[in-house]
């Protein structure tokens, strides 16, 4: 069983030694990194700054508006949880904005590509215009100048039936569960129907190999679903009931509030990073080289299916990179929120919670971690996606 | 294995610049560079606010002006800072400041566990609530379910929680940066309140589009006094911005102002005005300073009454009868006597 004996010192094995490496190296990282911590404590403790973790347990002892899906309850919640408050609502904006920015910037890259002169020149006077103002001044401009004054005061608000709009947000009627048995069926309903969306997908994937033919699988499946979601509704009665926004003393309440602060920051950062995004997808296209063009064209492919079918899945490995950076652009410029009263990580954690307590060193240490935890994630989800898209495309 | 080096060498260097600081005294420091860096607010009329050629006045300011004329002799001996309610403290303890005088309230958690300290008073306030008068609101009682426009880092964030709890009301904060923004939030209706110390809310309504549109509410929930802080560890430091503050007040008590100031000194016979000039005793000796340090400060800058008269009257709030007010006319205001 004895294989050929291993002539090589085990000190002079390249694995080994570089096993030893990385390992010194983390050790004198950690140690480096502890002596740092412990220095500054030291230092400011000699200067009576007090520091330590003991305030996560503390009850916070402020208010906080908008926390759609961690409670907040004034007298009971620690700081910790506005710690998560923060994140949840840092995560919200971003994961808004980057939709919304993806949409808008597609569209206005590929309007900038136009042949007709007038949409492509409204395409390069937006993207001219919204890069080149920093993106803290659009925020201030949109909310103050815009949003605030131009929208009406609660008593005025606009719309009706239930949606509403005015200066402190938009008021959309919040689905309430008044039967939960209806509300059972519904959601049972949706999961028969999106299972069966699927096979029929699948078969007719299926089909379309062996005999050649489309078949709408997907357009089949979703008439099932409604089918069913509408059956459901006629046996069980209706899924939930909608309680809708009513004017208060001071403001409408009741059902669902996208804050104004909310609202200007999403609309901000939006139209800001879309045209940054739309350079890419300019750029990303222009790429495609004009052999595919010319080749789509002379299959008879209209405009749309050409851009479609054959030039935007191979720009896609092309734009999807930078844009990943412009994603992460986006959610650290929500850190911006505090100009316009969003209540953010860095609004609600290094601004009031680091000032209430003083906690300076721990506060902005735990918000690091938290833009850099948000960052590799949002990197690691992108370059998933782009590996499968380079795989495809060959 | 250069990365490693690097690394010993970075710790290294932070290990000992970390230790070497602060062996110079505030006062040598402040000498050496010949002003004192006052950290203020970003503008507050009445308190700390530039005028159009950046010159700064206000009741706040002057503390650092009356303390730069008691160093230097020359009250013109300022750079000031303009400081949000969140920057401010950070500011003061990395040294970037000399002084904070910049409406602070004093507090056991800012006092006992930042590292600074809080000399006294220049202004007693407490905080109150400004709506929009066509609201119609004529109590705070009757603000449940408001939407109330604050700045971060600020007493006024935990008293507005505080007071809404203890009654059971509901509100909705929105939090801004700046004094400008919570102004402007509140005068384009991002919400229906603005609450803040009394003395702000009467700075802030005199610049509202309509000073008219807004009423300040009869109540008062905290108690803020207010007044000048330093670093924790400099005693002298602590002692000479304590003490100035203090012979302004005493002046204000004895009737001395910058304008009989010249006469007083050459004719009185009072020895506790003498003391307070410089022309007995060796009052200034003992705080590290020239023998005339509080004749500068009060020739200069002027009493407290002065200051007040100058600065805070215009606001609307008179200080007769009020807390500010001299202890021996029915007010707080309370200096020990130097001597
Ligand atoms: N006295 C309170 C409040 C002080 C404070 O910052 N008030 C605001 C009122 S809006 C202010 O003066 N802001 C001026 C600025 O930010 O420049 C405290 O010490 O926390």
């Amino acid at each position: 069983m004895a294989g050929p004996k291993n002539t090589v010192a085990w000190h002079r094995n390249p694995l080994i030694r570089g096993i030893i490496a990385q390992a010194v190296l983390i050790a004198v990282v950690v140690w480096g990194i502890t002596t740092i911590y412990a220095n500054t404590v030291a230092n400011m403790e000699a200067r009576g700054i007090q520091i330590g973790f003991d305030f996560l347990s503390e009850v916070a002892p402020f208010g906080i508006a908008f926390s759609p899906f961690i409670d907040f309850n004034l007298g009971e919640s620690t700081y910790l949880t506005v710690f998560f408050i923060g994140i949840q609502n840092t995560i919200i904006v971003s994961i808004l904005g980057i939709i919304a920015a993806t949409i808008l910037g597609f569209a206005i890259g590929i309007m900038r590509l136009s042949p007709n002169w007038f949409i492509s020149k409204i395409a390069t006077f937006y993207i001219e215009t919204f890069r080149n103002i920093p993106v803290l001044l659009q925020m201030m401009f949109w909310n103050f100048a815009i949003f605030l004054p131009l929208l009406p005061l609660p008593r005025q608000s606009l719309g009706g039936g239930g949606f509403f709009l005015n200066n402190r947000g938009v008021y959309l009627p919040k689905p309430v569960i008044e039967n939960a048995s209806a509300n059972t069926a519904f959601w049972l309903a949706i999961a028969i129907g999106i299972a069966a969306m699927y096979i029929l997908h699948k078969i007719a994937l299926k089909r379309q190999e062996q005999t050649g033919k489309t078949m709408p699988g997907k357009l089949v499946g979703f008439g099932l679903l409604a089918a069913l979601v509408a059956l459901a509704a006629m046996i069980f009665g209706a899924p939930f009931g909608f309680s809708t926004p009513v004017l208060g003393t001071f403001n409408l309440t009741g059902g669902i509030e996208i804050p104004l602060p909310l609202f200007s920051l999403w609309f901000s950062l939006t139209t800001y990073t879309a045209a940054f995004i739309a350079e890419n997808v300019r750029g990303g296209i222009e790429a495609v080289t004009k052999g595919q063009w010319e080749a789509a064209g002379a299959l008879g492919l209209s405009r749309s299916n050409l851009l479609n079918l054959v030039v935007i899945p191979q720009a896609m490995r092309i734009i999807v990179p930078p844009t990943i950076s412009q994603y992460l652009n986006l959610t650290k410029n929500s850190s911006l929120a505090t100009a316009i009263a969003y209540e953010d990580i860095v609004a609600l954690w290094t601004g009031t919670s680091l000032n209430q307590t003083g906690q300076a060193l721990i506060i902005v240490a735990m918000t690091v971690v938290v833009y850099e935890l948000l960052s590799l994630l949002t990197s690691i989800a992108l370059n998933i996606y782009n590996k499968r898209v380079q795989l495809v495309e060959r | 294995m250069k990365t490693g080096k690097l690394i010993v060498a970075a710790v290294a260097l932070f290990g000992l610049s970390a230790t070497a600081a602060s062996a110079v005294t505030t006062l040598d420091a402040v000498k050496a560079k010949g002003h004192i860096q006052c950290g203020v607010t970003t503008g507050l009329a009445g308190f700390s606010a530039p005028d159009d050629k950046g010159v700064y006045s206000g009741i706040d300011a002057d503390v650092c002006y009356a303390v730069a004329a008691a160093v230097f002799g020359d009250k013109n001996k300022v750079k000031f800072t303009p400081l949000t309610a969140k920057e401010r403290f950070t500011a003061l303890a990395s040294g970037e400041i000399d002084i904070l005088s910049r409406n602070t309230t004093h507090t056991l958690t800012r006092d006992a566990s930042l590292g600074l300290n809080f000399t006294y008073y220049n202004y007693i306030d407490g905080q109150g609530f400004m709506v929009k008068k066509a609201l119609g609101v004529k109590s705070v009682k009757e603000l449940d379910g408001a939407k109330i426009c604050i700045q971060a880092g600020t007493t006024t964030e935990l008293n507005l929680a505080d007071y809404f709890r203890t009654n059971s009301m509901k509100f909705q904060p929105v939090v801004y940066d700046t004094s400008i923004q919570t102004r402007e939030g509140f005068d384009k209706g991002a919400c229906d309140v603005l609450t803040s110390d009394k003395s702000q809310l009467a700075a802030i309504r005199t610049e509202l589009k309509d000073p008219k549109s807004a009423v300040i509410l009869p109540e008062t929930i905290s108690k803020e006094p207010l007044g000048p802080v330093v670093r924790q560890g400099d005693d002298q430091w602590f002692n000479i911005v304590k003490w100035v503050l203090f012979a302004v007040i005493n002046a204000d008590e004895m009737d001395v102002s910058s304008k009989n100031i010249d006469d007083l000194k050459a004719k009185t016979t009072n020895p506790n005005i003498k003391r307070l000039l410089g022309t007995e005793g060796d009052m200034g000796k003992k705080l590290g300073l020239s023998a005339d340090w509080a004749y500068n400060a009060i020739k200069q800058v002027g009493n407290y009454d002065e200051m007040y008269t100058r600065n805070v009257a215009p606001l609307g709030l008179s200080r007769a009868g009020s807390v500010n007010a001299l202890w021996s006319k029915g007010g707080v205001l309370y200096a020990p006597p130097i001597r």
